[in-house]
């Protein structure tokens, strides 16, 4: 009875107060979000021929209006939402580079040169799989414009995810996040058995690791009496005793971020969905995700648990060698592209974390500065995936049906080569500065077994990324080499951005990491 | 009563939800499971938000509710759509991705 009295007469004793908002920092989300609403009204009223052209001009013009807006913002370093959202540095920088992923994944999946039936979606998502129905919706031309919305409020998801400053806004972040890229994913023109199948493991996974996260938050919550994070830093610090329960609520929080992460043990879902799910969602999801994810983990950590550091880099410590080493090891087995990319992208995940437990301004700068060029890597790498098909037009996945493609397109198989160089990490390229910028802060930080773990693991992965390319340019073209189809000019352009974001941060990568370590530490 | 009781069945009701989600078969039991977990959280949060005094987790809860509904809509649909092309809604029947 004395709790609830007291809860009463708290509430009684504060004078009711308008929260404030602050539109201005708000700015951004809100135009995403705000095109999400908008993009849904147009498929409810437009007709049909009007809703492609419609929704494309909506996506892109709101997509650049929120990195104006983003670029508005530059320099400030304050709350919003009463302390829900924390609009800083990393913050931004992360939140732009979301916006700029996401208008290269939009240029990707309004592609319709490269399938002569249409875009990469189901012509109905709800037809069966080949039935009759479906038959007849694809030679009608239908096209289902409703990915759009889904995109809209992903991206608005991404935005919040690394700005979020409380438990709660972090959930729902990660929810409005994860819902559409699990019914994106569901949506493949082809192999849509496939396709259906990486969708229910993706959700039901997902949805697993978002309950643990939820459950750790609401553990959090029970110790510190706060869900703000720098609240519960301050009760971490002050409070002392029962460590067994707060380990056990850090535990649950960080393996529902790790799951979005794809990191060792909670990998199992990266792979199946890379190769089910449509290659461009694949691609927007493989390189947005990681940023904002990064961008979550990165706050949790260093504001929230900040103190509690010598209590999480041992588990993160183990994670992060395992992720390295299996994701590289079992990328050495693979047979299908998007597989092997999968499985890359599993490694190159734990190598992030290597800068994420240097737990230093450098190691969050190194890591940062990691997860951008890795996502304008993934983005190109994707491209050239959707553009190199088989005899039915139909993407050729399969390692052999790479065979000899530097022979037959020299172009395509360079810049694919020149990806892979970035992932292996080879000088020159921006995957070279990310790994040296994330190992030099980890062994500053003294943990240098850790980063001999992360070279061997990259030894590992270099031999891989090396046999595409020298499967590509030393082999003889057969029957079964695929030919590469010329996409329309939105591919190109995405395809054009990755590969010169990835040549420019190797060799001019100064004016980047000044911006990144300019931009600071997290606001607490 | 002492509402840390209300903590130690929130934590069995996440534990029953843990072994469903693990061990059943059937996607709709699966994700009855997982709607099992967020409602013990939720009852945790509103069980905390009494023994700290202040609102937050029941604020929280209210949210939780929200997004577990559109989590609902979204996996139904895929589920249900499983279920059409394949007439079992089995989480291990759909194996094509593999290795």
């Amino acid at each position: 009875m004395n709790a609830v009295a007291s809860v009463v007469r708290t509430v009684e004793a504060t004078p009711w107060v308008m929260p404030t908002l602050d539109y201005t920092l708000l700015a951004p989300i809100l135009i995403v979000l705000g095109a999400g609403v908008v993009s849904v009204l147009f498929e409810a009223f437009l007709p049909r021929s009007a809703r492609r052209p419609a929704q494309l001009t909506l996506v892109f013009v709101s997509l650049v209006a929120a990195l104006i807006a983003v670029i508005n913002l530059q320099g400030s370093r304050a709350t919003a939402g009463q302390g829900a959202l924390a609009i800083d540095g990393p913050g931004l920088i992360l939140q732009g580079t979301v916006v700029v992923i996401a208008i290269l994944g939009a240029l990707l999946m309004a592609e319709r040169g490269l399938d002569p039936s249409g875009d990469a979606f189901a012509a109905r998502a709800s037809s069966l799989p080949g039935s009759e129905d479906e038959r007849q919706f694809t030679a009608r031309g239908y096209f289902q414009t409703e990915i759009w919305a889904f995109f809209l409020f992903a991206v608005g998801g991404m935005m919040l995810f690394p700005v979020a400053n409380d438990l709660l806004m972090m959930f729902v972040a990660l929810e409005v996040m994860s819902l559409p890229l699990y019914l994106l994913a569901g949506m493949a023109r082809r192999r849509r058995l496939l396709s259906q199948e990486a969708a229910l493991k993706y959700f039901v996974l997902g949805a697993f690791s978002s309950a643990f996260f939820l459950y750790g938050a609401a553990l959090l919550y029970g110790f510190s009496g706060s869900i703000s994070f720098p609240e519960i830093a301050t009760a971490l610090s002050s409070k002392t005793g029962e460590t067994g329960l707060v380990l056990v609520a850090i535990g649950l929080v960080v393996a529902g971020l790790l799951f979005k992460i794809g990191a060792v043990p909670f990998h199992q879902w990266v792979p199946d969905v890379y190769q089910g799910a449509p290659t461009p969602v694949t691609g927007f999801m493989a390189a947005a995700v990681k940023v904002a994810a990064f961008g979550a983990l990165l706050r949790l950590l260093y504001v929230a648990l900040g103190g509690m550091r010598w209590d999480w880099t041992p588990m993160l410590w183990v994670i992060a060698a395992l992720t390295m080493l299996v994701g590289a090891i079992l990328a050495l087995t693979q047979t299908d592209m998007k597989r092997m990319i999968a499985y890359s992208s599993i490694a190159q995940a734990g190598f992030i974390l290597v800068g994420v437990i240097a737990a230093s301004p450098a190691g969050l700068a190194g890591a940062i500065f990691y997860v951008i060029a890795y996502s304008f890597t993934t983005i190109g790498v994707f491209a050239i995936i959707s553009m190199v098909r088989d005899n039915n037009n139909g993407e050729a996945t399969h390692l052999s049906k790479w065979a000899g493609l530097g022979r037959t397109s020299p172009f395509i198989a360079s810049l694919f080569a020149i990806f892979m160089l970035a992932l292996a990490g080879i000088p020159l390229t921006s995957g070279f500065i990310g790994k040296f910028s994330v190992f030099t802060a980890a062994i500053s930080a003294g943990e240098t077994w850790l980063v001999i773990v992360a070279v061997v693991a990259s030894l590992i992965a270099a031999f891989f990324y090396m046999r595409v390319v020298v499967l590509m340019f030393f082999s003889e073209p057969t029957e079964a080499t695929a030919t590469v189809e010329i996409p329309s000019v939105f591919t190109t352009i995405a395809l054009a951005a990755g590969a010169t974001v990835t040549v420019l941060l190797g060799i001019f990568p100064q004016p980047l990491l000044d911006l990144i370590l300019n931009a600071g530490v997290f606001i607490r | 009563m002492n509402p840390s009781n209300y903590v130690i069945l929130s934590a069995l009701l996440f534990g029953i939800g843990t072994l469903g989600v693990l061990t059943r078969r059937n996607a709709i039991v699966v994700f009855m499971s997982v709607e099992l977990m967020l409602n013990a959280a939720n009852l945790a949060f509103v069980a905390f938000a009494r023994m700290n005094g202040n609102l937050d987790g029941q604020v929280v809860a209210f949210f939780v509710m929200v997004v577990a509904a559109a989590e609902v809509v979204v996996g139904l649909a895929i589920i249900v759509q499983i279920f059409r092309s394949r007439r079992s809604a089995s989480i291990d029947e759909p194996n094509l991705l593999k290795y």
